[in-house]
């Protein structure tokens, strides 16, 4: 017994560490103005539920959020979701009458799990969701979400499975073959006469589905494709010399940005010295604590957002994040953020209050997401607007790492 | 040419598996267990190494030093606490047991540390003549490489020469009758975790050097990859568990160079497989006698 | 009853226990006094004990560690998923595609189970368990290259290999409809299974088990598991015991696969991880190895607790894993054990005379 004692001591301690060196928790921290009563105020609460459009929108909405917090893909979700609670910390602490409650659940990036985390959010009566942050996880949970009639923007789940049939689902990030295509237009334009090799990761949707939108317009370039899996993602030294072997000039990466690090680390380490062209999720590569900028000098990324920008919207958000999770957001906590922002003006737009049934704010946010004049602006993207298949338009900007900033070229 | 390049970089991973593979098949020739959590101590050495760098602004060695102190009390407390207790348990409960311990410090350095990558500042790196680093070797795959051969030549004679060396063996053998011939098991088996863990720590160290990334799940891969060298090699035997190492590194490597990189790390259990149904006791284990 | 032995009354017992808890949640269910997250246990928790229990049948009762059993389970997710889905048309109702899908995948899993069981059993121990890793991990990569689709001329299948392929080199006709799309997952899955459906395969799967341990062959197994050699020497065919026991284990898994595959609207091969033959272990081996009732109650509650610890926030898999420590350190320590010794003969003495 005396051991058990001390097992539980020890992890005790282990706790109090913890709770010391660890960084602020993102997750489900409550708004301060969660005490707020659900019930719209008396004034409106009379007012004809079917006339959504016609009243003044009002109350304290639930917002649900999913992503992974834990396991690989950790670094993800909590950004994304850390995003997300800043936004919804401004939106109350201005005091207007729309109010949210913000709830983020775990998901370890597996679909059953995401739809346990789902579920869970459904109990504490989310009415409208922010995620999966991940794909996989995101189309499992678009599918519930859709029969219950849940409206659902996900930050970062980027495949056309995700909002495919669904008209409730629309996401804040660029397709995955939109942004294939904007990757090989920017290669064509720049590099014409460019030898390129891909090497992206073959047992992730996300950058299989970059890739076989790219590989379907530059197929004629491409020299070298080099492959890996999460099994396989400690070493890339065979990828990285085969494509120099190739003589590629270009290498583009549709990867996240860890991978990415070991694969410039070591092109550099044999000498080799092509076009780095990233994508979004290389993004957050620079705010690698210790990460040496030299390394990513001239690698392209392209990305919606950009930490080092000058604008007060950013600024402020840059700060603000900075404040509560001790490093620089990358365009997964800035889509967050963009979330609840584009969700808390469309619900401003349609006037929805939150009494209303998931189904009655459901059709009316997708009613304003998919009119003309629904556009938002935010971190991400200047005058978004959203097909009716869910999709967001929004150029993608193209910078080059300079000095260990973005630069635009 | 092009051949010795990926060769070299085969080279390069067999030996960070090899290094991560001395460490498992210490603890399992001895106390018979397989340590799962074992992958997790080195990703904590990684991070030790990266905090009296980085925020201590310790030199590189002292760093190692430290490293390997920590990982070597971390290693006994885990011993201490979570295995000893089931010493008279089946293998299968401390193995289930192995894998609570794994979570435990992958999520505790998750809130320690926090997820966002960490990098590396690698310890091994000085400068390589240009003919040699041209080809892919690093000055991080050499210091490897001969911490390897150092460590496997310093395990050997420690277990065939010393006497706690021998009490290891005793134990490894027969743990009742070695009881019997005076010889402390519990306190020779958790010295076997030390050595272990410190091992663990200097592979943790040399993995972040090699691929300059460090995430609370860093050493799970790396650490179910040694496990197969280990078995490859024969467990339990020093050697076998450097040999398996390599050729694991060099099969990947190849079968990412030749035969498609989609499909390398099934074709590196493939031939796991097939060297296994060849010789059942892995390359230079011993078969053991069953008795009747 | 006085006259039945008490393994008898032990799988009775499970039976009982297993339709009781059905029975109650069930009506709970229906009553709709269940929470939307318990609601969303309910398949996988079922899922998860026909995986537990099939493995304890390779584990605790033949004697073998298999960390690959993840592998079978994929195998009969994705093709009782194909066969689900490419029906559609064919077989409006869905529960008779349901039982079709499970069926399919039990046979597949059951065919990967026995090529994969004829090399692996040759061998022993821990060399036997890293096989069977390597037999999953290999699964795992090969179902990451499956590209599955469905049209009016039939179904589609290729194999990407090279790496180069995608849905589009299927060439299917307009109506077309990918199913499995690499390593994009399956997708677009309709979801047939139910709470009714994995009982009745946990029951079914507890018939085939229990009756398969008590039988002649089930003895056979144990035999061969306790003793090899002893075994061998009294005419037991030591291989064809062995290879039964993984094979059975197999195609349940592919079933328990199935059932689960169809319970979501999209799944990644990557779900059926090491991590996920790991878990199941787990279960098994808190459970009890052997003890199928065991298994049952030990997926159940391993499954419910990190969710029941959602609350926890970002300490949640920490707590996780400290209380399985506890756990495994509570079950094997010799005073506890001892105490619960005196204890359970009093029970039984008790339930006897009652």
């Amino acid at each position: 017994m005396k051991k058990i004692l001390a097992l539980l001591l020890a992890m005790a301690m282990v706790f109090a560490l913890a709770a010391c060196g660890g960084n602020s928790a993102p997750a489900a921290t409550q708004a301060p103005a969660a005490e707020a009563p659900a019930e719209a105020p008396a004034d409106s609460g009379d007012a004809p539920a079917e006339a959504p459009a016609a009243g003044e929108a009002s109350g304290t909405f639930k917002i649900g959020g999913i992503g992974p917090m834990t396991g690989d893909a950790a670094q993800y979700g909590i950004a994304a979701m850390g995003g997300a609670q800043i936004a919804v910390d401004e939106i109350n602490a201005l005091g207007g009458p729309v109010q949210f409650e913000f709830q983020a659940e775990d998901d370890q990036a597996v679909a059953d799990n995401a739809v346990n985390a789902y579920n869970t959010l459904k109990d504490w009566e989310m009415q409208i969701m922010v995620g999966a942050v991940t794909t996989g996880s995101c189309v499992a949970v678009a599918s519930e979400a859709y029969n219950d009639r849940i409206f659902s923007l996900t930050p970062s789940a980027s495949s056309t499975d995700v909002t495919a049939g669904k008209d409730n689902m629309f996401q804040m990030c660029f397709t995955d073959p939109n942004q294939g295509k904007a990757g090989a237009e920017y290669i064509s334009t720049n590099f014409p006469e460019a030898k390129v090799a891909v090497i992206y990761r073959n047992d992730d949707a996300y950058s299989v589905g970059i890739r076989d939108a790219f590989y379907a317009e530059m197929s004629d370039s491409i020299v070298y494709e080099g492959t890996f899996t999460a099994d396989t993602q400690t070493d890339f030294s065979v990828q990285v010399k085969a494509a120099q072997d190739a003589g590629a000039d270009v290498v583009y990466l549709p990867i996240y940005y860890q991978p990415a690090t070991v694969i410039l680390t070591q092109a550099k380490s044999i000498g080799y010295a092509p076009t780095f062209v990233g994508v979004d999720g290389m993004d957050g590569i620079l705010d690698q604590e210790g990460f040496d900028a030299s390394l990513a000098e001239g690698v392209l990324v392209m990305s919606p957002f950009s930490a080092s920008s000058t604008d007060d919207l950013t600024v402020s958000f840059v700060s603000k994040f900075q404040e509560a999770h001790g490093q620089l957001p990358n365009q997964f906590a800035a889509d967050g953020y963009d979330c609840v922002y584009a969700i808390y003006n469309a619900i401003q737009a349609a006037g929805v209050t939150a009494d209303m049934s998931n189904e009655e704010i459901c059709d009316a946010l997708i009613a304003v997401f998919t009119s003309d004049d629904f556009s938002y602006s935010g971190l991400t993207g200047e005058g978004m607007t959203w097909s009716t298949a869910g999709e967001v338009t929004k150029l993608p900007m193209a910078f080059v790492i300079t000095d260990g900033v973005y630069v635009k070229p | 040419m092009v051949f010795f390049s990926y060769l070299f970089s085969g080279i390069s991973l067999g030996s960070v598996y090899a290094i991560i593979a001395l460490g498992y098949t210490m603890v399992y020739g001895i106390a018979k267990m397989l340590n799962f959590a074992h992958g997790d101590v080195i990703m904590v050495g990684g991070y030790i190494c990266y905090c009296s760098m980085s925020y201590l602004g310790l030199p590189a060695l002292l760093s190692v030093l430290l490293s390997m102190l920590v990982c070597t009390v971390l290693g006994v407390v885990i011993e201490g606490l979570a295995y000893k207790p089931l010493r008279q348990a089946s293998s299968l409960a401390v193995l289930i047991t192995a894998i609570g311990v794994s979570y435990f410090l992958q999520n505790a350095a998750q809130l320690i540390w926090g997820v966002t990558p960490k990098i590396f500042m690698s310890v091994a790196s000085f400068p390589m003549p240009e003919s040699v680093s041209s080809l892919g070797l690093s000055s991080e795959a050499v210091v490897t490489v001969a911490s390897c051969i150092v460590i496997m030549i310093a395990l050997t004679l420690f277990v065939s020469k010393t006497k706690m060396g021998k009490a290891m063996r005793a134990c490894s053998e027969d743990k009742g009758a070695a009881q019997l011939m005076g010889i402390n098991v519990n306190q020779t088996i958790s010295m076997t975790f030390a050595i272990g863990s410190a091992l663990a720590a200097i592979a943790g160290v040399l993995l972040c050097s090699n691929y300059n990334t460090l995430i609370p799940t860093t050493g799970s891969m790396p650490g179910i990859k040694a496990f197969t060298a280990a078995v490859f090699g024969g467990i339990g035997s020093i050697p076998g568990a450097f040999l398996g190492g390599l050729l694991l590194g060099i099969i990947e490597a190849m079968a990412k160079a030749y035969i498609s990189t989609q499909l390398a790390n099934a074709i590196v259990f493939a031939v796991l497989i097939v060297v296994l149904l060849v010789k059942p006791t892995g390359l230079l284990g011993k078969a053991v006698p069953e008795k009747v | 009853m006085k006259k039945l032995k008490t393994t008898t009354k032990i799988d009775f017992a499970t039976y009982l226990g297993v339709t009781l808890a059905f029975v109650i949640v069930y009506s709970l269910q229906k009553a709709g006094s269940l929470s939307n997250a318990m609601n969303s246990w309910l398949v996988p928790i079922c899922s998860f004990i026909v995986m537990a229990v099939s493995l304890n049948l390779v584990v605790g009762i033949s004697g073998e560690l298999s960390l690959g059993h993840a592998g079978f389970m994929s195998v009969g997710a994705f093709s009782g998923i194909v066969t689900a889905m490419s029906l559609t048309n064919a077989i409006p109702s869905g529960a008779v595609r349901l039982v079709l899908a499970i069926l399919v995948g039990a046979v597949f899993a059951a065919v990967t189970g026995f090529i994969v069981g004829v090399p692996v059993l040759r061998l022993r121990g821990d060399y036997l368990a890293i096989v069977t890793l390597a037999f999953g991990q290999i699964i795992k990569d090969l179902i990451n290259c499956l590209i599955v689709g469905y049209d009016s001329r039939g179904l589609h299948i290729l194999f990407n290999i090279s790496g180069q392929k995608s849905v589009t080199d299927l060439h299917m006709d307009e109506a077309g409809v990918a199913i499995i799309k690499g390593a994009q997952g399956a997708v677009g899955i309709t979801k047939l299974s139910s709470f009714f459906a994995g009982y009745i395969l946990v029951m079914i799967t507890l018939i085939i088990v229990l009756n398969l341990i008590r039988s002649r062959t089930g003895r056979a197994i144990m035999a061969v598991r306790d003793n090899r050699i002893a075994a061998e020497s009294v005419g037991i065919n030591v291989t064809k015991y062995r290879l039964i026991a993984f094979v059975t284990s197999a195609a349940l898994a592919g079933a328990a696969g199935a059932l689960f595959g169809l319970n979501y609207g999209g799944l990644l091969s990557s779900r059926f991880d090491f991590n996920t033959s790991i878990l199941v272990l787990v279960y098994v081996v808190l459970g009890g190895l052997g003890s199928i009732w065991g298994s049952v109650i030990g997926a159940t509650v391993l499954y419910i607790l990190p969710e029941a610890l959602r609350s926890l926030q970002d300490y949640r898999m920490l707590i996780y894993a400290v209380v399985l420590i506890l756990v495994m350190l509570a079950t094997n320590n010799a005073q506890l054990k001892a105490l619960l010794g005196r204890v359970i003969p009093k029970r039984k003495g008790a339930r006897s005379n009652g």
